[in-house]
């Protein structure tokens, strides 16, 4: 269908394949980029928080067009069980800087932003097209991509896996391996429009501030996984993911489970009233360092939720996938400068510059933290959200329990759960999965 | 408050059906496999069902190409799994 030889190839509009494609085009490479959707963004979910750092190092002044929704002003972390939160907040008007650091936004429409912004770079974009293969020769190197489209085989000295959680080229052709259920979360959202003042008012927010609640507990039936509320401008996006391992050997489905978070005495005041305009579902990576798989090979490198770079502990994957796209960009374009071929010895340069950045240092901090959380899901998700909300009930309710009795029962409602072996145990399993 | 049916919840969504052309189709069986069977369970658009027979069956219309069924099934053969042609599925307004 296009006969001429790319530099490069890029498959999929997220993140990742958005970073990349624009930073190849911005070194002033020749680059197709391949989007099954009718847009770029229009098969892509997220919560979604955007980390300014990682986009400002694409597009400096994205502030003065991008299509932002608030930016972040209050981090809720709230641990629930069926009738009760407990939580740590964190509100700063510090956050209300010039440049803020985090924002919500709207995928499909960030998405089909960032990708106008690859494509004036001088990008070329084919949309509604199915990427179905890679192709190799006889020695195995990729040097192209078959899609759907007739006749439709593309050529180029190196191919960018930016093909998601999901992605089937490079599992198909036997570079990685498909996810295991312990390694995705499957996550469902619902998009939740309200006026913006009433979001204001329910919130304590002025104009374009935002507030980001995440939370853990009950909510998810002592399976792994947790639930979010993200205050867009006029709109919330509230869902939950539990790993797909979990579900598939428990008894809940995801929109129940999602129905029951949206009916929680601290959730459904916040949602009152709103019109529904969309339900999605998508997998996330959790896997964590250990998952990562083979990065780079003959004619190939693979970026963004399809290496698994995603940080679950702290909810960071859109910016892991921008800079591996940036990476995989300037990784080729030093490769391509000193007019050597993408040869797999090559590309290897990639995945020292992730090993390098912060990307594969956070996956390393927290390579014992999925086994830790995978393992024991009903103590960490189940077992300590009710003792806690118990012992919070005990030290608040005031009944002519004496104080000292209080405490008593306390320990013993802990102790009587987790034994003490348990309890230390615990306590030194997660200090050392954190360290 | 009764739980909406998972039909309803699609409702609101945009869909460009390939009609005749399922991207999802299940390999004959006899009896579902466990993974098989908790996707009438899990699927998050509620395309898998159980016919009269007790053989799982998918209706991929309503499908957001998230990949659980892939991750579950395809590992065993038990379910071929490919992305709808071009421009064809789920269309996310928001995403």
């Amino acid at each position: 269908m296009i006969d001429e030889t790319f530099d490069a190839i890029v498959v999929g509009a997220g993140m990742s394949g958005n970073a990349c494609a624009l930073t190849l085009a911005q070194r002033g490479l020749k680059v197709l980029q391949l989007e099954r959707g009718e847009y770029a963004g229009s098969k892509n979910v997220q919560g979604a928080i955007l980390y300014a750092d990682m986009l400002e190092k694409l597009v400096p002044d994205f502030r003065e067009d991008a299509p932002l929704e608030r930016h972040v002003l209050e981090q809720r972390f709230w641990m629930m069980d069926d009738t009760s939160h407990m939580g740590m907040h964190y509100r700063s008007d510090d956050f209300n800087e010039a440049r803020p650091n985090r924002y919500t936004i709207i995928r499909a429409q960030f998405d089909k932003w960032l990708s106008r912004k690859a494509q004036e770079a001088g990008v070329t974009l084919l949309c509604e097209t199915t990427a179905t293969e890679l192709i190799q020769d006889a020695y195995g190197r990729v040097i192209g991509v078959r899609t759907d489209r007739t006749g439709g085989i593309v050529h180029a000295d190196v191919v960018v896996l930016a093909e998601g959680v999901n992605g089937l080229l490079g599992s198909r052709a036997g570079l990685r391996a498909v996810p295991k259920a312990e390694q995705v979360a499957l996550a469902v959202k619902e998009m939740h429009f309200l006026p913006s003042e009433t979001i204001d008012a329910r919130f304590n927010l002025k104009e374009n501030e935002g507030v980001v609640i995440e939370a853990a507990g009950t909510l998810s039936k002592g399976m792994t996984g947790m639930a979010f509320l993200y205050t867009n401008k006029e709109s919330i996006s509230v869902g939950l993911g539990c790993l797909v391992s979990d579900f598939r050997d428990g008894q809940e489905t995801p929109y129940g489970l999602l129905e029951a978070f949206k009916r929680h005495p601290s959730i459904a005041p916040l949602l009152a009233g709103s019109e529904v305009k969309e339900y999605a579902a998508h997998l996330i990576p959790e896997g964590g360092y250990r998952a990562v798989p083979q990065l780079y090979g003959d004619g190939w490198l693979v970026v963004g939720d399809a290496a698994q770079f995603n940080n679950a502990i702290h909810r960071e994957g859109s910016n892991l996938a921008m800079t591996t796209g940036r990476l995989a960009a300037e990784a080729i374009f030093q490769i391509k400068s000193r007019r050597e071929p993408c040869t797999k010895a090559n590309l290897a340069l990639y995945k020292t510059m992730v090993e390098e950045s912060f990307v594969m240092k956070d996956l390393k901090k927290y390579k014992d933290m999925p086994a830790l959380l995978h393992t024991q899901s009903r103590n960490f998700f189940l077992t300590y959200p009710e003792l806690m909300s118990k012992a919070a009930q005990n030290f608040l309710r005031v009944d002519g329990t004496p104080k000292i009795d209080k405490e008593k029962a306390t320990w013993r409602s802990f102790v009587q759960r987790r034994s003490w072996p348990g309890l230390i145990g615990d306590a030194f399993r997660l200090a050392r999965a954190w360290r | 408050m009764s739980t909406p049916r998972v039909e309803e919840k699609l409702f609101q969504n945009r869909y460009l059906v390939d009609a005749g052309r399922p991207h999802i189709r299940v390999a004959a069986h006899t009896a579902p496999s466990a993974n098989l069977l908790a996707m009438t369970r899990l699927c998050p658009a509620g395309c898998y069902g159980l016919n009269d027979a007790g053989q799982v069956e998918v209706v991929p219309d309503g499908c957001f190409e998230c990949g659980t069924c892939r991750v579950l099934c395809e590992p065993s053969g038990e379910i071929e799994w490919n992305y709808p042609r071009g421009g064809f599925g789920v269309l996310f307004k928001f995403g």
